[in-house]
């Protein structure tokens, strides 16, 4: 059934490409949309026993050796949640109708490939779907050619090629060590065999690579540029799932999975976490562009998820499974009215905007929802998430961490409030007298993901049993 | 055999370290876009040398081959966008140097 | 005896990678380049790798140098005075680079010695066909969407400004 996940949109792809299909143009964004909602509802909804079939008709691909975990079903749901929101979002940003065509393409194509990192169990072939979505996201954040969509596209290609290259020495060691690729057998190799110096530089080089890919400072250097400089649409997709999907989603499953918690790694996830909470929210306090401003914050949200693995227990890894789904939710939203903003006045910087709230009041009022959940305030999803990582921060002993968390979150209303102010409250600025709310296709995004950010909230019994706790019982 | 493996073990991951260290340096040194990625291109060819004598030492070659083959058709991929992404630079500023990719900061 | 071959096929692939590093114009960096992947290739072969090694030989030193051709061919080429001048600016760049190689070379020979592997492995067959077809479904899922991503590269990437849309 997983595989279905991964070869639908493959197939569709292909067909929307043959040439008898050349009238129907709008079709992929009608199919990517009903895909996305059939995953998040087979994600929710689905019984556990639906996942081992081999649902999919076809013997021939019976060896996929792909596995659905409970956090590959919060992944499942994340994915569907901001690619769906992306989908829509970049098809009604561009007007070109070709390059609509393209850019719905490589989206569907970017789903089925993050699908796939989320499902497999092998590290060679997470290393292929990760290429997958990377290659997919070199285009599309260079998709209008201007100088700083290539300069942004061009440092993630090669921070990325770096860091792939890390990763495949690392599955070069593995294999001369352990003599396999395979998840199950490198963690049983890790637990039976003695330490030596090549599996030690496996792990390391593989950690790194992961780092680099999620834009953990101190390696975030490409990703402010990378998220800031692309369409606007390509930009929700980025934020809100791409690099959680590559770097944060897969450093989770390979410290659960296969490397096993250790104090050092511990040590390691809890200061990479903590640095990145703090550098990213003072980074983001001095940016005067929306989506750079957006980008910082959004370091600063995956160091909560670091910190909360990092705790190495299991309530701190189901809050931070839990936080990099609200932020899902949240960033995409939040990138959803910086699109809506960018579209109807032209401008990203934050000092030429001034009281839009006035001329576009829904984006306004799901802008404050989004900054709400994402400064942890009850009783939005977000907060939830931020309660679970600050208490088993305190209750495994790390208090000092969990005071950082929690000073952290007043930064993270400082700078967005700071947002809010200068982009949509106080006076209208000059010019935009005539400004009008975005289009229907854009705003609406917005407003389901402001509803589901107050609904996670507010049924949050719900999803707690539902979603998380199945993680902490075993992952 | 034993033996003859650990020196082949040895001349390798002698060599390969080398190659990575050419490849980073010409990476790090570089003030041309095509540099960089003649770069990444020596790095692959490090790792591809890697795969495989973990394959060769592990007496696994066939599974070394198939990820080498997977590697290479990913590589082909990365090369051919990056290159698109390198002309489109150049279009735009009529030159190959880094420069042109060093301008949004902070 | 076999060991002096692997010798000298390892210090032939590193000076290779030197001479596409240290060369000072870009057609024959690439020319090492390809020149450097025939080297991966004879390792291959030697490796019991023959099909990796033809995908190499024929992706790697073939396709990939046309790529790295037509990018060049495409972007423009420098007059000779600039590339006379070009050349001494290099050179006190890349002078360190041998000398560093040969230091790093003579560390780690001395550093790494000799060692063989803690377990004998089982084997998962010979036969990379069957290997690749029955344990690598999900690689070769993943390369069928990297390649259609590469399509879709290539359609957006190559597309002429000009003629494919307004807005830039």
């Amino acid at each position: 059934m997983a595989s279905s996940l991964i070869l639908i949109p493959l197939i569709a792809v292909i067909i929307f490409n043959l040439p008898i299909m050349a009238s129907h143009k709008r079709l992929p964004l009608l199919f990517g949309v009903v895909f996305s909602l059939w995953q998040a509802w087979l994600a929710l909804f689905s019984a556990g026993s639906l996942w081992g079939n081999p649902v999919f008709p076809l013997p021939l691909l019976s060896g996929m050796h792909l596995q659905v975990t409970h956090l590959t079903l919060v992944m499942y749901l994340a994915i569907a949640i901001a690619a769906g929101s992306a989908l829509v979002i970049c098809w009604y940003t561009l007007e070109d109708g070709n390059k609509r065509f393209d850019v719905i393409n490589l989206i569907l194509l970017a789903i089925a490939g993050m699908n796939g990192v989320v499902s497999v169990t092998d590290l060679f072939t997470l290393y292929v779907f990760i290429e997958v979505v990377s290659i997919a996201s070199f285009i599309l954040i260079a998709l209008h050619k201007d100088g700083d969509a290539l300069e942004g596209s061009m440092k993630y290609i090669l921070m990325s090629a770096i860091a792939t290259l890390m990763m495949l020495s690392a599955i070069a060691l593995f294999m001369m060590t352990t003599g396999s690729t395979a998840f199950g057998e490198i963690a049983h190799a890790l637990r039976t065999q003695p330490d030596s110096l090549l599996r030690g530089t496996a792990v390391g080089l593989f950690l790194g690579g992961v780092f680099i890919k999620s834009g953990s400072v101190p390696f975030h250097g490409w990703l402010p540029d990378a998220y800031a400089s692309a369409p606007a649409g390509v930009s929700v997709l980025l934020a809100g799932i791409v690099t959680k999907t590559t770097g944060i989603y897969t450093l989770i499953r390979l410290v659960t999975a296969v490397f096993g918690f250790s104090a050092h790694l511990q040590t390691l996830l809890l200061a990479i976490g903590a640095l990145s909470i703090v550098v990213g929210a003072l980074a983001a306090l001095t940016q005067t562009d929306i989506k750079r401003m957006l980008a910082y914050s959004s370091i600063s949200q995956m160091g909560y998820i670091v910190i909360g693995l990092g705790t190495g227990t299991t309530i701190g890894v189901a809050g931070a499974v839990f936080h990099l789904l609200n932020h899902a939710i949240f960033k995409t939203q939040l990138f959803a009215n910086a699109a809506a903003v960018e579209e109807q006045t032209g401008t990203r910087n934050m000092d030429a905007l001034g009281g839009l709230a006035e001329k576009m009041p829904v984006t306004g009022i799901t802008s404050i929802i989004g900054f709400l959940s994402m400064a942890g305030v009850p009783p939005l999803s977000g907060f939830w998430s931020k309660l679970i990582i600050i208490i088993a921060l305190w209750l495994s002993g790390y208090r000092w961490y969990a005071l950082i968390a929690v000073a952290a979150s007043v930064l993270t209303l400082a700078y967005m409030l700071s947002l809010q102010r200068r982009v949509f409250f106080g006076k209208l600025a000059a010019g935009f007298e005539n400004l009008k709310e975005a289009e229907l296709g854009i705003v609406l995004p917005a407003v389901i993901l402001a509803a589901i950010s107050i609904i996670a909230g507010i049924a949050f019994p719900f999803v707690l049993h539902r979603l998380i706790l199945p993680i902490a019982a075993g992952w | 055999m034993i033996d003859n493996l650990s020196m082949l073990l040895k001349v390798y991951l002698t060599a390969i370290p080398l190659i990575v260290l050419i490849g980073v340096y010409c990476i790090v040194v570089t003030h041309n876009l095509i540099r960089v990625l003649i770069g990444v291109e020596i790095l692959t060819k490090a790792v591809t040398l890697l795969l495989i004598i973990a394959g060769y030492v592990t007496n696994n070659t066939a599974f070394a081959q198939s990820l080498i083959i997977t590697l290479i058709v990913v590589e082909a991929v990365v090369v051919a966008t990056a290159a698109g992404v390198i002309l489109n630079v150049f279009k735009n500023n009529n030159s190959l140097h880094v420069r042109n990719i060093k301008h949004l900061r902070g | 005896m076999t060991s002096v071959i692997d010798i000298i096929l390892a210090v032939l692939t590193t000076l290779a990678a030197l001479w596409a590093v240290m060369k000072g114009t870009l057609l024959r960096a690439a020319i090492a380049l390809a020149a450097t992947s025939v080297m991966v290739t004879i390792i291959l072969f030697r490796l019991n790798a023959p099909l990796a090694a033809v995908f190499e030989l024929s992706v790697c030193a073939g396709l990939i140098t046309v790529i790295f051709m037509s990018t060049l061919s495409l972007t423009k080429p420098r007059t000779y005075e600039e590339n006379m001048q070009h050349t001494k600016k290099r050179f006190s760049r890349y002078w360190l680079l041998p000398p560093i190689v040969g230091i790093a070379a003579i560390a780690l020979a001395i550093f790494i010695k000799p060692f063989s592997l803690y377990f004998p492995f089982a084997t998962s067959g010979t036969d990379v066909r069957s290997t690749l077809w029955n344990l690598r479904q999900a690689d070769i899922i993943g390369q069928i969407l990297i390649l259609l991503v590469g399509v879709f590269g290539i359609i957006v990437l190559f597309k002429d400004k000009k003629k494919s849309g307004k807005e830039i």
